[in-house]
């Protein structure tokens, strides 16, 4: 019994070895300054689905990215590490997407994939930490979401169930859940298996066609149609029939007021008791200092 | 995120030598493979695209993988139970993640799963694991036996044990006995054909077995009753689904903990003989061994790397007197030298990789069939070469991965005669170097009938005749006459004709002859990538001026009648 799998996986500047220069004077992140990787929870979820495809031979794994074109360097990543295809969705309309826009705009993505048995994603991108796009995109497919997930226990394709451990405050949860459905992984969760030497070679040239140079489209054609498994296949709002006031900036309500720096600075520290009397006082305190409210 | 590899370009430089193009086009068979299978190059510079990039991801798990994880492995290490061994537990993940990488079967051909690399990225992938664990390197490392399977067994057993290696099986070599350490002819563990089991059967016991455990092993037995040589000595192979040996013990060692050295018993073990008969020892052994010392000469440049690099941190980072101690001349000259070392001793280590390669594909082409008579001569000059350089290579980078383990401790100061650094575990994983798959001693013998015949001098002439950039001039003048210096020193000790005395002498002599061949060798680099390698070329012929001045003042002082005070008994006593 084979499985459809969808690995939802971005591309997102390392935000975890931030140097001096990682902001810009505007608050904003200096892309140009941290290189652009593989969202590291991503990568943890990739690596469920490819033990889901051990457990049962058949079963396909196909990522899918919006981005730039070049985030489709997270295909190859995928490919090098045992995914059959990738799709990029890359469109000029679909730059400055909130969760919702974004969530919106791979829904569709998926819906034209088709049949699926279950979509993995990251529990959240270390660009923006908001763990909302997995979570939205259960909701327009209308399909069961398990957040926080640590490890698939158990699959069973035919009664259409899986069991999932899920990480939870201060331990664990095992859930039951029907298939199709969404699963976000957490980062405590198996670190992703290395690139494969073969597959590496295999892939190396696999390109998204907007990554390619004109010189590079005639240079690749031959290559192309003998292997097609080197193109990368992309798609932009068109191909997706994406409604164009749900995609892009339109399709976000989201509005950025300001961006501050904050650094965390313990000044004092304090130890009190489980009293009712100690347990109120803080309250009070923290209310006053607007900190809670 | 640290990468063993991109983080030391002098590895990737060695992709870009000349002879690569020969290598790849020979290694390829033209790139025959290209339509066949969709990881095969289509050309030369595809190829090299493909080393490189399998490299960087070695690099990466090397460091970010298999490194963190060697400190547990060191301590813990491997243990024994019920005959069997069981690793340390991130042991079985370094092997998980070098088999998910599809790190096995390096150097075999396509259509055994292999990845039909040549020796040069198999060495850079060997000495970046090394860096990274010397223990685990052994394990991974012992994949190379596959090579004399490959090369001496049939091609039913070709097809039966090639793919499974390549999917991460691993191997042993059972060559040492109680009694047969360096002196393989005495090994006694008897092979005796069954014809009612139609298959040879083993019994004894081996010793020092490195991986002994492992899913396949080639074991050197005596299947000639009655003998007591190496002529009685023939090699075969025993799959551990098999059954039949069992692991007494686990040596208790100083260094390479992660790596299980058994001490094995073999009770009507089945096995199946590969290649001919009385050939294990004169033929397959031999060939068995040249891969292995290339191995732990990769090893060795790995432990290299990895000290340097742990002296260079700590130097950085302590302050004494106000200042980082890297700032010091008597610190950093330490460092220099220790670099100096490491890109010579590198140099040398890719020189004899890309001999070994070009003189194996033409024997594996030699199979397919018959070659020209440009080829027979072309393989000939490289199975010579490679044959000479493997002793210098192994015996010179283990000793001086000792000596960059050692001052990686000194620069440390007391901190590092501590058990918290890592440079204490590189000092007690470096002593093996010297020590197994033959001594120094061993490789002096392996290499001093070079140096008597005049090869290395020969070859110290050629090298000379090669331009260097104006830079190195100077240098390259000063290495002519440490070329000289050596004939006069070899000269002297051949027209002696006294064997107790060349013997005596012939770790000089080695040492010279390498020295000066490293000279030539760094000095070439830097003429390519002044930035990469000058600093080194101009410390190293330095420093090996001096060595030079130390080695020839030895050997041109010394007169035979002055052995007899260096003898420790009479030679009569043992007789």
């Amino acid at each position: 019994m084979s499985l459809k799998i969808v690995v939802l996986a971005k591309q997102v500047p390392d935000t975890r070895n931030v140097g001096p220069d990682a902001m810009t004077p505007e608050g904003t992140v200096n892309r140009a300054a941290l290189p652009a990787v593989f969202n590291p929870e991503d990568l943890n979820a990739l690596e469920q689905a490819l033990r889901l495809k051990e457990q049962f031979p058949g079963s396909t794994i196909s990522v899918v990215t919006m981005g730039l074109p070049k985030s489709a360097e997270v295909i190859r990543e995928a490919l090098y590490r045992g995914a059959d295809e990738g799709y990029v969705i890359t469109d000029r309309c679909l730059g400055g997407a909130d969760t919702l826009a974004t969530s919106y705009t791979l829904s569709q993505a998926i819906r034209k994939i088709g049949a699926f048995d279950i979509i993995l994603g990251g529990r959240q991108a270390i660009d923006g930490d908001t763990a909302q796009v997995g979570p939205q995109i259960a909701e327009k497919l209308g399909l069961t979401q398990v957040t926080y997930a640590e490890e698939i226990l158990k699959l069973d394709p035919v009664a259409k169930k899986i069991v999932i451990k899920r990480h939870i405050d201060g331990g664990v949860e095992t859930v039951e859940a029907p298939l199709p459905l969404v699963v976000t992984v957490n980062g405590s969760a198996a670190p992703c298996r290395p690139r494969n030497a073969k597959r590496v070679m295999k892939y190396k040239n696999a390109t998204a066609p907007a990554e390619r140079t004109p010189e590079q489209v005639d240079a690749m054609a031959e290559m192309l149609a003998k292997k097609p498994y080197l193109n990368i296949t992309q798609w932009g709002a068109a191909e997706i029939d994406a409604d164009p006031a749900q995609i892009g900036k339109t399709g976000s309500p989201t509005n950025v007021k300001a961006v501050k720096n904050i650094v965390f600075k313990a000044k004092e520290s304090r130890t009190m008791t489980d009293s009712d009397a100690d347990v109120e006082g803080l309250i009070v305190e923290l209310l006053e200092s607007n900190t809670i409210g | 995120m640290a990468n063993f590899y991109t983080d030391n370009p002098e590895i990737k430089f060695q992709l870009n030598h000349p002879l690569m193009k020969r290598i790849v086009e020979l290694k390829e068979r033209s790139f025959a493979d290209k339509d066949e299978y969709d990881y095969a190059p289509q050309n030369f510079e595809d190829a090299i695209d493909s080393y490189d990039r399998v490299l960087e991801l070695t690099g990466d798990i090397s460091a970010n993988i298999i490194a963190p994880n060697a400190e547990d492995v060191d301590a813990e290490g491997p243990h024994c139970a019920n005959g069997r061994v069981k690793y340390a537990s991130k042991t079985y993940e370094n092997l998980d993640t070098t088999i998910k990488a599809g790190l096995n079967g390096v150097t075999m051909p396509r259509r055994y799963g292999g990845l039909n690399f040549p020796c040069v990225p198999y060495t850079a992938i060997n000495e970046m694991i090394a860096t990274a664990d010397a223990g685990f390197e052994n394990i991974w490392s012992l994949q190379d036996c596959i090579e004399t399977l490959y090369e001496f067994g049939d091609e039913d057993q070709r097809q039966r044990y090639v793919p499974r290696v390549c999917k991460g099986e691993t191997m042993s070599m059972d060559l040492t006995e109680p009694d047969a350490g360096s002196d393989l002819q005495s090994v006694m563990l008897k092979a005796t054909y069954s014809e009612e089991e139609c298959c040879w059967l083993l019994n004894g016991c081996k010793r020092f077995i490195t991986n002994g455990d492992s899913d396949i092993h080639l074991v050197l037995a005596r299947s000639e009753e009655g003998t007591k040589d190496g002529r009685g000595l023939s090699m075969f192979i025993y799959d551990k689904n098999q059954g039949g040996v069992n692991v007494r013990r686990i040596e208790n060692k100083l260094g390479i903990h992660g790596s299980p050295t058994c001490e094995l018993v073999y009770k009507n073990a089945k096995a199946e003989l590969c290649g001919s008969r009385k050939l294990g020892l004169i033929k397959y052994v031999m060939a068995l061994m040249n891969g292995a010392r290339l191995g732990i000469a990769a090893q060795s440049v790995g432990i290299s790397q990895a000290a340097y690099n742990e002296g260079l941190a700590y130097a950085k980072d302590r302050k004494q007197f106000g200042k980082t101690i890297i700032n010091f001349p008597a610190v950093y000259d330490m460092l220099a030298l220790m670099k100096a070392k490491l890109d010579a001793g590198r140099s040398l280590l890719y020189a004899t990789a890309r001999y070994v390669d070009i003189y194996k594909a033409l024997e594996d082409i030699a199979r397919e069939r018959t070659l020209t008579p440009e080829e027979r001569q072309e393989m000939k000059t490289f199975s010579k070469l490679a044959d000479a350089f493997t002793p210098l290579s192994k015996g010179m980078n283990s000793e001086y991965c000792n000596q960059n383990a050692y001052d990686s401790i000194q620069i440390h100061g007391g901190s590092g005669f501590m058990l918290e650094y890592a440079c204490q575990r590189l000092y007690r994983d470096a002593r093996i170097t010297s020590i197994y798959e033959g001594t120094t001693q061993l490789q002096v013998v392996a290499a001093i009938r070079y140096v008597t015949n005049g090869f290395y001098g020969q070859h110290i002439a050629d090298l000379e005749q090669e331009a260097v950039a104006p830079e190195f001039q100077a240098l390259k003048d000063r290495v002519a006459k440490m070329g000289a210096r050596y004939n006069a020193c070899v000269n002297k000790v051949v027209e002696l004709k006294d064997q107790e005395y060349q013997d005596l002498v012939a770790r000089h002599l080695y040492e010279m002859a390498a020295d000066v061949i490293m000279c030539h060798l760094i000095l070439a680099d830097a003429s390519k990538d002044a930035a990469l390698f000058g600093k080194s070329a101009k410390i190293y012929v330095n420093f090996v001026t001096a060595e030079i001045e130390k080695h020839a003042s030895f050997v041109e002082n010394l007169n035979p009648e002055d052995v007899a005070n260096y003898r420790q008994v009479e030679p009569a006593e043992e007789a």
